[in-house]
């Protein structure tokens, strides 16, 4: 700029310009603080609370990614370790042993491992668990429901509306703060 | 204090600790293990690091800082090309298109209109560098950042003129959609910026069919008609629009003096270069009154028709939240007659939460959209009487300039310019 033009005198149409530009630039920064005023910030993940689930199947058909980021999820705090185990047999099953027909995980994820007399260990595989509840489901009704529906947080991509959250039926997604990301019930427990 | 009080209190304790005992009673009790066996830890493995998240911010402000100079001071298309290809690269395929400016709007209006949210900084910054950048220096984040833009460009190879009437009934959709999508975020019923994405389908390879075959319409119809994405649909494209007009520093087509040779004319593929139109006559004091006069009283007119022609919509509008359609569900069972009942009934029946809660619920939703409509639609009518009023008035322009609003920065014209600083 030459410093004649240094002090030419504004024009209107620049004095307007620069009137609507300082008050875009204010609107900006007000837009910022009134979002964080108004709600605080925190990064957030999304997660199911399995006290809600209701092992509709969603989880398993409706995420963005394949197989779905939610995986059944083992509390073994919270297990019977039982040899009749609701998320492991299917609910007609007559002999408890490891036959394909006999198990309700349709892609045979759920492992199965003798401990002792007559104590088992579950497993889950979560490469094969395709997030479709239905050992969840079975552990529920049968058992201590040890096994709960969990995003895991290292498989998401959390995405900024999640998929399934939108189709959940029974609300039980949220987001939840990203250093605490999980919300498994009963875990943590004492084993009694 | 009484005996039978204590017995009462007492009974009470006992009541109360047997009640939470019986919560934590398990059907099963875990055995106790005689082989010396050790319970496994559950893992939780934990989200992406945060500090990634940072990085992702820093690349954003390198890419737009980098474009922007390459418009404004090196003037280099081929410079803004491969900016925005890595962009592509980083935004779309290694990030996955999430989080993104545009979507970020939704965020922003969750943050600002419901409880209980709380926006995650990166996102809120997200949206809000590209428009301090936009104020700066014009849409330089549409030219080089965003993989949209980036990826439709990739596929405009012959672009075609629009008629003008067509080019004016397609702008007024962005707008649409930017206010449906503050509406439905407002309101935390759905983010169908995102639901609705083309692409992230394909940054990702796993589009559903009908999301798919959008995408390929877009980029199909991109070959001949440059950016409809970002031209006819982006809602943040809207924002933009409007600050880039008044921006402190924009992208001009000739770098010193323009000498009128008309070759930058069809340089531009979005058709955004203004071309210096014949000197009219300055039009006299009477009519210019009369017009802003007409403008004066058509805006609030169309304000007050559009607002109210939203405000008659709302039940329709509503509907896609899920509230309102579970609760209009549960009031007219005979709607569904054919059909099973959905999983959301099951569930809410399940639940056990009393009717007359959702009831209160979805009418308190209900509610909202109704003001939200008259907002929606006094927008929407804000934007067709600008746009009309626009018409209206004609600046004379003697050289060919880029519209400031329309133009995405993207220095293809700056090439046709025979002059030389």
């Amino acid at each position: 700029m030459k410093p004649s033009e240094k002090h030419k005198p504004m024009n209107r149409r620049a004095f307007l310009r620069a009137g609507v530009q300082v008050s875009i630039a204010l609107g900006i920064g007000g837009m910022g603080v009134l979002a964080v005023r108004r709600s605080g910030t925190e990064k957030l993940v999304w997660q199911l609370d399995p006290a809600k689930c209701t092992q509709c199947g969603r989880c398993a058909t409706h995420c963005v990614k394949n197989p779905s980021a939610v995986k059944s999820v083992h509390v073994y705090a919270m297990c019977g370790y039982c040899n009749l185990c609701g998320g492991y047999f299917r609910p007609e099953t007559k002999t408890l042993n490891t036959g394909a027909e006999n198990q309700l995980c349709p892609t045979k994820a759920i492992k199965r491992t003798f401990i002792e007399d007559p104590f088992y260990e579950y497993t889950i595989d979560e490469n094969l668990c395709i997030g479709c509840g239905k050992c969840v489901k079975g552990c529920g009704a049968f058992g201590n429901g040890s096994l709960q529906l969990q995003v895991r947080q290292n498989l998401c991509d959390n995405c900024n509306q999640c998929s399934i959250a939108r189709n959940c039926p029974s609300e039980a997604w949220s987001r939840i703060p990203a250093n605490t990301p999980y919300l498994l019930k009963g875990y943590g427990k004492e084993p009694s | 204090m009484k005996k039978h009080q204590i017995t009462g209190l007492i009974v009470f304790f006992l009541l109360l600790g047997w009640h939470v005992a019986a919560q934590v009673i398990q059907r099963f009790p875990r055995p106790d293990f005689e082989s010396g066996y050790v319970t496994p830890e559950t893992l939780q493995p934990g989200a992406r690091a945060g500090f990634l998240e940072l990085v992702d911010l820093l690349v954003l402000i390198a890419a737009i800082s980098v474009t922007s100079w390459a418009v404004l001071k090196r003037r280099s298309r081929l410079l803004v090309f491969w900016i925005s290809m890595f962009s592509l690269a980083y935004f779309g395929f290694y990030r996955e298109g999430c989080v993104c400016s545009i979507g970020s709007i939704q965020n922003v209006t969750l943050a600002i209109f419901s409880g209980g949210y709380r926006i995650p900084l990166t996102v809120l910054a997200f949206f809000l560098i590209p428009l301090v950048f936009t104020l700066a220096f014009g849409r330089t984040f549409c030219a080089g950042v965003c993989p949209f833009g980036a990826l439709q460009d990739l596929v405009s190879f012959k672009p075609l003129k629009l008629d003008y009437r067509i080019n004016a009934a397609l702008d007024i959709i962005p707008y649409l959609y930017l206010g449906l999508a503050v509406l439905y975020a407002a309101t935390g019923t759905d983010f169908i910026i995102c639901r609705y994405d083309p692409f992230v389908g394909i940054f990702r390879i796993n589009a559903t069919v009908g999301m798919f075959v959008f995408a390929g319409i877009l980029l199909l119809s991109g070959i001949f008609i440059a950016r409809p994405y970002c031209r006819f649909l982006c809602p943040y494209g809207v924002i933009l629009n409007w600050i880039s007009r008044f921006s402190w520093k924009h992208l001009t087509i000739t770098p010193s003096v323009c000498v009128q040779c008309r070759l930058c004319e069809d340089s531009c593929p979005y058709e955004a270069i203004v071309k210096p139109g014949p000197w009219k006559n300055p039009e006299s004091r009477r009519t210019m009154v009369r017009k802003f006069l007409s403008g004066v009283v058509l805006i609030p007119v169309f304000i007050f028709l559009g607002g109210w022609t939203g405000s008659l919509l709302h039940e329709s509008l509503a509907r896609v939240n899920g509230k309102v359609r579970l609760a209009e569900e549960l009031l007219y069972p005979a709607k569904r007659l054919q059909s099973p009942e959905t999983k959301e009934l099951i569930a809410f029946k399940a639940s056990g939460k009393p009717a007359q809660e959702l009831y209160v619920e979805a009418t308190e939703i209900l509610n909202r959209f109704y003001t939200g409509g008259w907002i929606l639609g006094g927008f929407i009518g804000l934007a067709i009487g600008a746009f009309l009023l626009g018409k209206l008035f004609s600046r004379h322009r003697t050289d060919y300039e880029p519209n400031r609003g329309a133009c995405f920065s993207c220095a293809r014209c700056i090439d046709y310019c025979p002059v030389q600083s």
